[in-house]
């Protein structure tokens, strides 16, 4: 058996894989977060519940209309950003005057609500969701067998993180929205509805994270409080990067998922916290964060 | 907030009265309440007073408390039950232990202000959490159960009720009034100017982040106290207590009582765990009705029960 630095090859790029994939998951919702964070200064505490929301869509779509997972794939997450809009306009548009900490305290309530209300109603046991058919099975990658649907998770995040990167770097929406997140009041005074396009933004980033929570479904149990714990370990990626670009959301987020996947190998014991060590290692060494500016 | 100089004696008659006033009502409480209750209440609300030293006076938002308040009932916990410690020592050396924390965590997460400190303070929460989860001591899930409550000083045996009642409230307002003192302190006023104008305060020469520093670490060990002093009260310490939705809890009974005030957080916190009392009898769920508090303390009074009333009082007089 090929070892490298003592340990089978198999286990290392098993683990890797699975670092790549919770990496996967890091960027989507932290890009999700930046995105929201750039234009409405509001640390959004429900993007854990806006990705068990995706993932509950996707369960809810099947069990009660038989929708399958490729329409899920769409439905769920525009389902996720329409509630997250009406939120944005009736509750979170409210706190923008106010210190920024009301807008974390806010959302974080919100989350309590959704997360408790499904907790209710669901248990906090997990649902199993079927992985697509067209998905199911593995490749022969010659050094590793790669599930099929992992393949597709990896392929999927780095083709949305891209085109969520093209539609805010390239298109004339985006430059309205660079442009408002610099000044908004100059860019209302030149007749772009800046009011919609935060509830748009906001709608954006929590459909990211619906898409996220679809993309989890088959992989882990769909669950109430799925998206509780991993919303602080992207809480930790993004103090990591920094808040400043959208790459560096992306590309923190896959870094911290391969480190946590090769702790898992080499350290077994520090794999839940290693996000937590490196987020303080990174404070000492560049308190703005890897990408952020000061 | 603050009166004028010239009318500070009948000021600060008012508070002394009241507090008394509290105190001796907390003497004879327990002849109407269910003493247990009435501890369970204290010790939060000098926890959740702990933490509005940072939120109320420096405008620092930890979402992390819970680790030194569960990280100190585990000390707590297994130094009385493992070493044979008395309460005294084995609360003394939680606070030792959140002291030592509050440092190390302060002293990161002072580096940035604002939404990036709670987030911080929250993560490093967790941090501190999966180590006690991993830990053999605390016995993972289960905690550390049937913890003694022992003799104080060797003397006093704190298992009847009463006993314990009174020395935990003898620690809480101990407490309490150590916090009091900070806040009314040159010390004090210099917490509250970094919160006005942090950049102010360092062109007047002020080292804020030393200030800040300190009063994390006292709203640590204060925090630590509490812990300890529940763990003795309930002889047990679990994960429930160091978990980050601990942290969210105090936020809100500081929240809903009244952010910088000095009665907020006592109110907040027996209104909140008396809401938990009624609701765990009904089938309603709990979360929910924790998660609309905050909604509803966000959008609609920001300033707490305790603000929004003196508020009142003085559009009144």
């Amino acid at each position: 058996m090929t070892t490298i630095f003592g340990v089978p090859a198999a286990a290392l790029y098993g683990q890797l894989l699975i670092g790549l994939i919770n990496g996967s998951f890091y960027a989507l919702l932290s890009l999700g977060l930046a995105v929201i964070f750039g234009m409405l200064r509001v640390i959004n505490f429900a993007h854990g519940a806006q990705y068990m929301l995706g993932a509950f869509g996707a369960w809810m779509l099947l069990t009660y209309a038989g929708v399958g997972f490729w329409a899920a794939l769409v439905i769920s997450p525009i389902m996720v950003a329409a509630f997250s809009a009406l939120l944005e306009r009736f509750l979170i548009r409210r706190t923008y005057k106010l210190d920024h900490l009301y807008g974390l305290l806010l959302t974080f309530g919100i989350a309590l609500i959704v997360e408790g209300a499904f907790r209710h109603v669901y248990g906090s046991s997990g649902n199993p969701y079927m992985t697509p058919p067209a998905l199911a099975g593995v490749i022969d990658l010659g050094f590793m067998m790669l599930p099929k649907y992992r393949g597709f998770v990896i392929i999927a995040s780095l083709a949305v993180c891209l085109a969520v990167w093209f539609l805010v770097e390239r298109t004339q929406f985006g430059a309205y929205l660079r442009a408002a997140t610099e000044n908004p009041r100059l860019v209302q005074v030149f007749g772009i509805n800046v009011p919609l396009l935060l509830t748009l933004t906001y709608a954006l980033g929590a459909g990211l994270a619906g898409l996220a929570g679809v993309l989890a479904a088959p992989m882990y149990q769909v669950s109430p409080l799925m998206g509780q714990n991993l919303i602080i370990v992207v809480f930790a990626v993004v103090v990591i990067g920094g808040m400043g670009s959208i790459i560096g959301a992306v590309i923190t987020g896959y870094m911290l998922g391969v480190i946590e996947g090769l702790t898992r190998v080499f350290y077994p014991e520090a794999s839940a916290t290693v996000v937590f060590v490196v987020m303080a290692i990174v404070l000492l060494l560049r308190p703005t964060g890897l990408f952020g500016r000061a | 907030m603050t009166s004028r100089p010239s009318d500070s004696t009948k000021a600060s008659r008012l508070p002394l009265a009241l507090a008394v006033g509290a105190v001796v009502l907390m003497l004879f409480a327990p002849l109407a309440v269910y003493p247990i209750f009435l501890m369970n209440v204290l010790c939060f609300a000098l926890f959740a007073s702990a933490f509005n030293l940072l939120i109320g006076y420096v405008g620092l938002l930890s979402f992390g408390h819970a680790a030194f308040f569960g990280g100190s009932a585990y000390i707590a916990a297994h130094s009385a039950k493992v070493w044979g410690f008395t309460p005294e020592l084995a609360i003394l050396l939680g606070v030792g232990f959140a002291l030592v924390l509050g440092v190390m965590i302060g002293w990161l997460a002072i580096r940035r202000q604002g939404i990036y400190f709670a987030m911080i303070t929250l993560s490093l929460g967790q941090l501190v959490f999966f180590v006690f989860l991993q830990s053999a001591f605390t016995g993972g899930e289960d905690g550390i159960q049937s913890v003694p409550r022992g003799h104080l000083f060797g003397l006093i045996d704190l298992n009847p009720t009463m006993n314990m009642y009174y020395f935990v409230l003898t620690l809480v307002v101990a407490g309490l009034f150590l916090l009091y003192r900070v806040v009314n302190s040159p010390f004090g006023a210099i917490l509250t100017a970094i919160r006005e104008n942090e950049d102010r305060a360092i062109s007047l020469g002020y080292s804020t982040r030393r200030y800040k520093l300190v009063a994390f670490t006292i709203s640590a060990g204060i925090a630590g106290l509490a812990g300890g002093t529940k763990a003795l009260v309930f002889q047990i310490a679990t994960l429930t207590d160091v978990n980050w939705h601990m942290s969210g809890e105090v936020i809100l009974m500081t929240l809903l009582g009244g952010l910088g005030t000095v009665l907020g957080p006592i109110v907040g916190a027996a209104v909140i765990l008396s809401l938990q009392n009624y609701l765990a009898g009904s089938m309603f769920p709990v979360t929910v009705v924790i998660g609309a508090i905050f909604v509803a303390c966000v959008l609609l009074f920001r300033r707490g029960i305790v603000g929004e009333l003196s508020a009142w009082l003085q559009r009144r007089g």
